[in-house]
């Protein structure tokens, strides 16, 4: 009965192995977070960015709705992706429902609350005193917004860091938008929730180890971004 | 300046008060699960008692009758013998004969007594792309196989996965695993179900969660009865009493209890008489 322990040594034997259900479902997982995260950067940080930079009337609105957002229930997002996706769905003709793209769409909308709203407190954190200075050095609107950026870059990447922990690790999006299909869209995740299912409570404890070794190799690589900026 | 710290006190104290609040709730929750904890028994069944509404059905009968209360956690036959051997459940509600009776032989159940069979369908798309329609089992699954018509499968272990992988080796197919026509859900059913509907695939299912999907889908199901009647797709569910000796902890004479009744011809009759949309599920087979 002593799971930790059995699961500790089941997943030293998994990787070492080459397992090959463990690695589809870390390759899974990574196809699934790393399309997420591309998007949602691409989108998120500009959106953030403006957010945080500039000043318009619903401003405060907006950021208490961006906010909400962050709240939003992972089962909920795969139920609404489900229901655009499925075959009677507004989307059904993409043919994206159990598929990676189809889990990544889903990804999207929870990391990017994440994203725009880590951004935008980080813009204006750095703002008031900042454009100041940017002014007093005589930079112009264009410049004021491009050194705003580079200084809040450490707040970006933390956005990041944040966002990616979410999304390797969300597991109600995986299970309803990609059906935890074997050798296809099972990701570690839905396959813990599985394993557990099964009472094979040893080697869901081993796949939340791996999936624990993978968020780390993810931040030492974050951590060194960090480090050479 | 003066202003703003007096509205940061304020709001400190509110978000403690709400602290404080909160977990008040939640100790008197825990508190009030706790004291139940002791009096109920609690059974580990598979998701097709409860899906289909069975249990809704027949519990009441058996708190009202034995005074005893009963709460239930309906997972895969898999899990519900781990709960089983890791003496957090009472009594067990399952179907794979040869788990159950590997559970017994390692002593973490007492008995296992055999209450009812409901069997087991083929469903698939009704286009029936493998032109399967009326075959016997095997040939059926051997079209399925040469066809590579969508297979769907749970890959859960539970009662429905031992049986489909069962039929596969009476079938003489080595169980597929990575071909690209079979897919292994890992769901519980109803889920594989839709998911077959989707991919327009067949699928192994006990005939109870076909006809709550049947229903559900209203005049026009996506998926249909391919082939039935099988004396292989036989499902036969048993209650198991979990071993006292093994866990000193449960609740051994309610469980006991709850395996008599359930063998006895009251609940027999009842289960007998348990309509589904007007079909009958469960067929009783207790010896007395």
């Amino acid at each position: 009965m002593n799971f930790i322990q059995e699961g500790f040594a089941q997943a030293v034997t998994l990787l070492v192995n080459f397992d090959p259900a463990t690695y589809s479902a870390i390759s899974a997982t990574l196809r699934a977070s790393s399309l997420a995260m591309a998007a949602s950067l691409a989108l998120g940080i500009p959106l953030g960015y403006l957010l945080g930079f500039l000043d318009f009337r619903l401003k405060k609105q907006v950021r208490i709705v961006v906010n909400t957002l962050l709240s939003l229930p992972t089962v909920f997002i795969g139920l609404v992706i489900y229901a655009l996706l499925t075959r009677k769905g507004p989307l059904g003709e993409m043919g994206l429902l159990f598929s990676i793209p189809g889990i990544a769409i889903g990804q999207v909308i929870l990391a990017l609350p994440i994203v725009v709203a880590l951004t935008a407190t980080a813009v204006e954190a750095a703002d008031s005193k900042l454009r100041l200075t940017l002014m007093s050095l005589g930079a112009n609107r264009r410049q004021i917004a491009a050194g705003t950026l580079w200084e809040v870059r450490l707040g970006i990447l933390a956005a990041a860091v944040t966002a990616t922990g979410r999304v390797l690790t969300e597991v109600g999006i995986s299970l309803m938008v990609g059906g935890n299909i074997k050798w296809h869209t099972r990701t570690i995740t839905t396959a813990i929730a599985l394993e557990t299912s099964k009472g094979e409570f040893g080697m869901g404890i081993a796949l939340g180890l791996v999936l624990l070794l993978i968020a780390l190799a993810v931040n030492m690589f974050l951590a060194g971004l960090r480090r050479r900026s | 300046m003066e202003e703003l710290s007096t509205m940061r006190n304020l709001m400190f104290m509110l978000f403690i008060g709400m602290l404080l609040l909160g977990s008040g709730i939640f100790l008197a929750a825990a508190k009030g699960q706790a004291a139940e904890d002791g009096k109920e028994l609690l059974m580990a069944t598979t998701t097709s008692t409860d899906d289909t509404g069975l249990l809704d059905y027949l519990m009441p009968s058996f708190t009202s009758q034995t005074g005893i209360a009963i709460r239930w956690i309906a997972t895969g036959t898999g899990k519900a013998l781990k709960l089983g051997e890791n003496c957090d459940v009472d009594v067990l509600l399952v179907h794979a004969p040869q788990a159950e009776i590997d559970f017994i032989n390692k002593g973490f159940g007492t008995t296992r007594k055999e209450i009812m069979y409901n069997d087991f369908v083929l469903i698939g798309p009704s286009e029936d792309p493998a032109g399967i329609k009326g075959k016997k089992l095997p040939e059926a699954l051997q079209a399925i196989k040469s066809a590579g018509s969508i297979f769907i499968s749970r890959g859960d272990n539970s009662g429905t996965h031992k049986k489909e992988q069962a039929l596969w080796k009476t079938a003489n197919v080595v169980t597929p695993e990575q071909e690209p026509w079979y897919k292994q859900s890992g769901q519980g059913m109803l889920a594989t179900i839709t998911m077959a509907a989707e991919l327009q695939g067949y699928t192994l299912t006990d005939r109870g969660t076909y006809i709550t999907y049947e229903s559900a889908a209203e005049s026009k199901p996506a998926l249909v009865i391919v082939v039935e009647g099988d004396p292989d797709l036989l499902n036969q569910y048993s209650v198991i009493p979990v071993n006292p000796v093994h866990c000193p902890s449960v609740k051994s004479m309610k469980a006991q209890a709850f395996s008599d009744w359930m063998a006895g011809g009251e609940a027999q009759k009842l289960i007998g008489e348990f309509k589904l949309l007007g079909k009958q599920l469960f067929t009783p087979n207790a010896s007395r």
